[in-house]
């Protein structure tokens, strides 16, 4: 029961803030609501639920290894979001305090969703929540990007529609009942239609993938990350990624117990180191620091889905990965909002010099890039270092090799233009500065707590996490 | 029973056609909307006995996709002042030859696939990816923002087609939520665009091209 306060607690929230009448005092909705779950989501990870899980809804093993992650960069993102909102007072945040709600909501859903269906309608749901997130600047370039997001992200959920019934056919066809429950689709198993599963698979990945954006489904990430407020961008590449993930991992766990796991272990490899390279590669030629943030972000999903490929301790480190992703992303996301504002540019033709202008955000920015590029001893370098073991271990060297020559080449392409935009001069453009956008405690401490807790994370791994982890990957492998 | 059903498909088949054929958006709205209305009416083809829930899932269907979603996005031409999609991407003709190619593709394809014996005699799959293809071919072959939306609504028709496939097995509660979602789907998209008019003062998708590398 509690379980679904998860989801009902964020949905009250969005639609008490619907009716909220101040425009000043709603953004503290965001605060009290993200607390309130990351309770309840931490409470549930310390003391999982006793009883069994309802056949559509549950926090499972896969879920409580996941969810809390989110919960942690849904209360960053929320006190962020209350000077944000501040700062942006000249117009109403009504839809934007309840969409960004609804979608904490609607995520938590889609973690805890143990049905085909009901994955699919949060999904779908959660992309629509961020439509008015995505515009919430009101530029013509927002709506561009908020146009490319609906599209692709449109046909790619549709697509994930097909390949959900087509995963159904392969259950009716394999003599089952057409049940849509993972539990009654993995029990089914060898039973269950082998081409039809195969189709489901394809159609599945690249739908799920589109979300995660994994290449080549990621040309909406770049302009959507790069156009949205930072909370947003946030939200997106730690959240809504995180959803994906879960959900590619559950039709591969049901494409595993059919006895196609190969040929699922074999894409995911693929689509994994191919996401880094072209990842890789874009970073190489970025000149706008928040399209970057974008280029990193499909970056890392390769290497989650890399992780994914090999199993068992891959896995693992994968879920360890999940949880450095979404901090690191998140405090990297603020500090560069920071910054954006402070700039008033994007790009490393525009900006430099912050380090003058905003030196803690810059500072930050920094000290973020090393996270999220791996290096020790933040969280992303105990993983990644995992999943590279791992893939030794596992004769997949060769992959392995590429993964990190691909790191490599990433890490560069994002030095090259964090280092640019923080030291140098300041342009004219920036020195007059707007006094209102200078730095103030409520927007530097939630991207340095998100930060330590990620440097904690890799230093110190609760022993918590560690066995939520291991349960996960179990409820995904039952076989030893 | 099935011949009744193939008839229905085969008119939802026929209006793929129609629609990559013409140059009027209204009519291509239209052709969205009968063929929506079309699809909605088959889940009481296909049920042996009326449940309220089909009853309700299929007026429900009938009312958002061949009235709401129509209205809105008729509403959305009209301020924009637009009535024609004029040098598409893949013109007329082409995209016509494509679409007659894709269908027969998808007959072929649809014979080939496993399929349980009382779907064998049945267009539900071929129907299903002939406007599959048709929904993606206006999706990429047309300019207009509007456009894109009805070949949008045409791949999901698709979709849904192949869905009457499970719908014995799939709780119709879900099926409720995905109407749903598609509805507010459509709904947000149609604001979408009228905000693009606003701020492009154009529906042509190809003047988005600010954001690239």
């Amino acid at each position: 029961m509690k379980e679904l306060l998860l989801i009902l607690v964020p949905l009250a929230a969005a639609a008490l803030a619907a009716l909220w009448p101040h425009d000043r005092t709603r953004p503290w909705l965001l605060p009290v609501a993200g607390v309130a779950h990351a309770l309840l989501a931490f409470g549930l990870l310390l003391r999982p639920p006793e009883v069994p899980f309802q056949p559509w809804l549950g926090y499972d093993p896969l879920a409580r290894a996941m969810l809390p992650a989110v919960s942690l960069l849904f209360l960053g993102c929320a006190f962020y979001g209350v000077p944000y909102l501040r700062l942006r007072a000249e117009r109403s945040n009504r839809v934007f305090v309840a969409s960004f709600l609804a979608a904490l909501g609607l995520m938590s859903a889609a973690h805890m969703a143990r049905h085909l269906g009901v994955l699919w309608i949060a999904t779908e749901a959660v992309t629509l929540c961020s439509v008015p997130l995505l515009h919430f600047n009101n530029t013509p370039r927002a709506f561009e990007a908020t146009w490319k997001y609906l599209l692709v992200g449109g046909t790619g959920i549709a697509l994930s529609l097909l390949g959900s019934f087509c995963l159904g056919y392969a259950s009716l066809h394999g003599g089952g009942t057409g049940d849509l429950t993972f539990v009654a689709l993995m029990s089914q198993g060898a039973a269950l239609s082998r081409p039809w599963v195969l189709i489901a698979w394809v159609l599945l990945l690249v739908g799920y993938g589109t979300k995660m954006g994994l290449a080549p489904m990621h040309t909406w990430k770049p302009d959507a990350y790069g156009e949205a407020p930072a909370i947003v961008g946030a939200m997106l590449a730690g959240g809504v990624t995180t959803v994906a993930f879960t959900a590619v991992l559950r039709v591969r766990a049901v494409v595993d117990a059919a006895g196609a796991g190969v040929v699922a272990s074999r894409t995911l490899l693929v689509m994994g180191l191919f996401s880094t390279l072209v990842a890789a590669l874009f970073l190489l030629s970025a000149r706008d620091f928040k399209r970057m943030l974008a280029y990193s972000s499909v970056e890392h999903m390769g290497i989650l889905s890399f992780g994914a490929a090999l199993g068992g301790i891959g896995l693992w480190a994968a879920f360890f990965h999940v949880w450095n992703n979404s901090l690191t992303k998140g405090a990297l996301f603020l500090s560069a909002g920071n910054i954006r504002r402070a700039a008033g540019g994007r790009t490393i033709d525009e900006v430099s010099g912050m380090s003058i202008l905003t030196p803690r955000s810059a500072a930050l920015f920094v000290a973020g890039l090393f996270a999220v590029t791996a290096c020790p001893p933040f969280g992303p370098f105990f993983s990644e270092l995992l999943i590279v073991k791992s893939a030794f271990a596992t004769a997949h060297g060769w992959g392995a090799v590429c993964l990190l020559v691909c790191l490599l080449l990433a890490f560069f392409g994002l030095t090259r233009v964090v280092f640019a935009v923080v030291y140098g001069r300041p342009r004219q453009a920036a020195r007059a500065m707007d006094p209102q956008f200078r730095e103030t405690l409520a927007v530097i401490v939630p991207p340095v707590l998100l930060l330590l807790l990620s440097l904690w994370l890799g230093l110190a791994t609760p022993e918590v996490l560690r066995e939520a982890w291991t349960a996960a990957v179990t409820q995904l492998s039952p076989k030893p | 029973m099935n011949h009744l059903l193939n008839l229905l498909i085969g008119l939802a088949m026929g209006l793929n056609l129609v629609a990559l054929g013409t140059n009027r958006l209204p009519s291509l709205i239209r052709v969205a909307a009968l063929q929506g209305m079309v699809l909605g009416i088959m889940p009481l083809v296909i049920e042996h006995e009326w449940r309220v829930l089909v009853l309700v899932i299929a007026a429900a269907t009938v009312v958002m996709k061949g009235f709401v979603i129509p209205a809105l996005l008729r509403r959305a031409t009209r301020t924009a002042n637009i009535d024609r999609d004029l040098d598409p991407l893949i013109g007329f003709v082409p995209s016509l030859l494509l679409g007659a190619a894709g269908m027969i593709g998808a007959v072929v394809l649809a014979g080939r696939l496993p399929l349980l014996p009382e779907h064998r005699e049945s267009l539900l799959v071929a129907g299903s990816l002939a406007s599959v293809f048709t929904g993606l071919l206006l999706l990429i072959g047309r300019a207009k923002a509007i456009s894109q939306v009805c070949g949008y609504l045409i791949l999901e028709n698709g979709i849904y087609l192949f869905g009457l496939l499970l719908i014995r097995s799939t709780p119709l509660l879900v099926e409720g939520g995905i109407l749903l979602d598609l509805t507010v789907a459509v709904f947000v998209t149609g604001i979408i665009v009228d905000r693009i008019q606003r701020a492009f003062d154009s529906l042509d998708t190809r003047k988005l091209t600010v954001l690239r590398e």
